[in-house]
């Protein structure tokens, strides 16, 4: 066990720092805190809205993580194979789930930092009033969650190809599949022909339904399960393609 | 001295190609293999199988004993390994990479450091330490790919084409490290440069179509060719009928033939019949009969010429 932590950790950490060495991480850094703020603060009417909370800030993060976070796993893998390290890192005396839980763990780390830098957000909306800061943690919480399942998804597509550009579009679409199950646009054209179970099962799968829920302040523990499981199958799903394409 | 690299029966089919058709090598300690073939001969997939990237899709290989399907981490802390193309994190500087190598073999920061600099030593790094691994030359690149193989001083080294790229001093340099590596451990060595099979390798292993075709000293595969040990020698146009005349009447001469002229020079070549002299020997009483003959010497052959041979007939199929 131990050895298992100190290997994933080394992966982790060198791949954590790989993301700062190009300015790239400062760019999507500096968009992805542009961003949350002009959606609360324009679109979400943060202001206008009189309500001392972080709603319309956290209500944004799905759509915002469908485009920012397929780019920050698109390199995971599809890197790897491209460059051929791939073969370097599988013959060094590490275990293929230290090399994926490392790599993703950094990955996720990296969008933690993002989230992190979010916080002016929250103590500005203390200073403006009196917000129930249970209710922000669970959102924060829940973004972080969130992200993570989208990210084990953009990896596991990662592993597929060696071409970042397609990593991205192909994580990006099915991600964005994911969050639209739960729009009721689409469960009422789905209501229209297919029996009952589907419908829920359908807007079961979905991030908004599950994220709705944890930024209303409900940490409810089906959520966090969904999330959690979600980031599981897919990076064993990670696991079985690493497998499979590494020698193509 | 023990087998510290076994390969048993390795297969991998690739869609209908199968790359690797039943190759079983044995490598001991203090032996450097030469892993010879053409593009395409299964070379690099079969040193893939042993490093334990791919699995084969029968037989099996064994790094210092160790299994590499059923112990495959404890077989690749015995082996240090560079990847054909050399790839290395370009994103690192050199430091980082390498040190990045030792955490992940497992040595504290002490260790690590001291390793780090023993292999920055060997492969003449000291200079581009700092630098990112994207920025280096071809040179360099290859020998940081070199550096990571052999900071654990492995017990096993497999090197796919470590020269390729060098230039002639940067690769009398590798061969010099090989060859100072050699005497404690087993390493097999991919390249396409004859010469260097002779330069470092204590045995030869040709590999075509995925089967080895011939194992042995480069000694051993040149006797192959038809010409090895005759007495090849020059003679003035004029005179070339004369001397293959009295040179067909020494009884240790079997046959003479013409094999080409140049300058006005005829080049003929001696076989030797059976219970002849020593071709040296040979070649000096040749030397001390017939004055006319020139730059009389004995024909040794050379690995490309067998290499030829063997890779091209169709019998090269038969095991040596």
């Amino acid at each position: 066990m131990h050895e298992f932590l100190r290997n994933t950790w080394i992966i982790a950490k060198r791949e954590f720092v790989a993301y700062f060495s190009t300015p790239l991480a400062t760019v999507f850094l500096i968009i992805f805190i542009a961003l949350t703020g002009a959606f609360a603060f324009y679109v979400g009417g943060f202001f206008e809205r009189g309500q001392a909370d972080l709603s319309p800030f956290f209500q944004y993060h799905p759509w915002l993580y469908l485009l920012l976070v397929p780019a920050v796993a698109m390199r995971l893998w599809a890197e790897e194979r491209k460059s051929g390290t791939i073969e370097l890192l599988m013959t060094l005396p590490i275990s293929p789930w230290e090399a994926i839980l490392g790599k993703f763990l950094a990955a996720w780390a990296f969008i933690g930092v993002a989230l992190l830098l979010t916080l002016p957000m929250w103590i500005t909306v203390n200073v403006l009033g009196s917000p129930d800061n249970g209710v922000i943690l669970a959102g924060y919480i829940g973004s972080f969650l969130m992200a993570g399942a989208f990210l084990a998804i953009g990896s596991c597509i990662s592993a597929l190809t060696r071409n970042q550009v397609i990593a991205f579009i192909v994580s990006a679409s099915i991600c964005f599949l994911l969050v639209m199950s739960g729009l009721e646009l689409v469960l009422n054209v789905l209501r229209a022909w297919t029996p009952g179970f589907i419908v829920t099962a359908v807007s079961s799968m979905s991030f908004l339904s599950h994220f709705d829920r944890i930024s209303k302040g409900v940490l409810d523990l089906s959520a966090v399960v969904f999330y959690l499981s979600l980031i599981a199958f897919a990076l064993f799903a990670n696991r079985i393609f690493v497998e499979l394409k590494k020698a193509d | 001295m023990a087998v510290l690299i076994e390969a048993s029966g390795l297969e991998k089919r690739f869609g209908d190609i199968l790359a690797v058709d039943g190759i079983s090598l044995r490598v001991q300690q203090g032996e450097v293999l030469g892993f010879l073939g053409p593009n395409g001969a299964g070379k690099s997939t079969t040193m893939k199988m042993l490093a334990g990237f791919l699995e084969p899709d029968a037989g099996a290989a064994r790094i210092a004993g160790i299994d590499v399907q059923e112990q495959p981490k404890l077989a690749k802390r015995k082996l240090g390994y560079l990847p054909e193309g050399a790839p290395c994190y370009g994103d690192m500087s050199v430091r980082a990479f390498l040190v990045f190598i030792a955490e992940i073999r497992g040595f504290d920061r002490e260790e690590a450091k001291r390793r780090v600099d023993a292999a920055v030593e060997k492969t003449q790094l000291a200079a581009v330490l700092e630098q990112r691994i994207e920025t280096l030359s071809k040179g360099f690149k290859r020998r940081v790919a070199i550096a990571q193989a052999i900071l654990h001083d492995p017990q096993v080294l497999i090197m796919d084409e470590p020269t390729d790229g060098l230039d002639p001093n940067q690769k009398h340099q590798v061969r010099k490290l090989i060859a100072a590596m050699a005497a404690d451990k087993a390493i097999i060595v991919s390249t396409h440069i004859l010469e260097e099979v002779e330069a470092v390798c204590s045995r030869a292993v040709i590999i075509n179509r995925g089967r080895i075709v011939a194992d042995g000293t480069a000694e051993d595969l040149m006797r192959r060719l038809p010409y090895h040990n005759t007495i090849a020698m020059h003679v003035p146009v004029g005179r070339a009928e004369a001397v293959a005349r009295a040179l067909a009447e020494f009884s240790a001469i079997s046959k003479v033939e013409t094999v080409g002229r140049e300058n006005g020079k005829v080049r003929l070549r001696a076989m030797p019949s059976a219970g002849a002299p020593t071709p040296s020997e040979l070649a000096s009483l040749i030397r001390s009969r017939l004055i006319e003959a020139e730059e009389v010497h004995v024909e040794r052959g050379n690995l490309d010429d067998v290499f030829r041979q063997i890779t091209t007939s169709d019998a090269g199929t038969s095991h040596a």
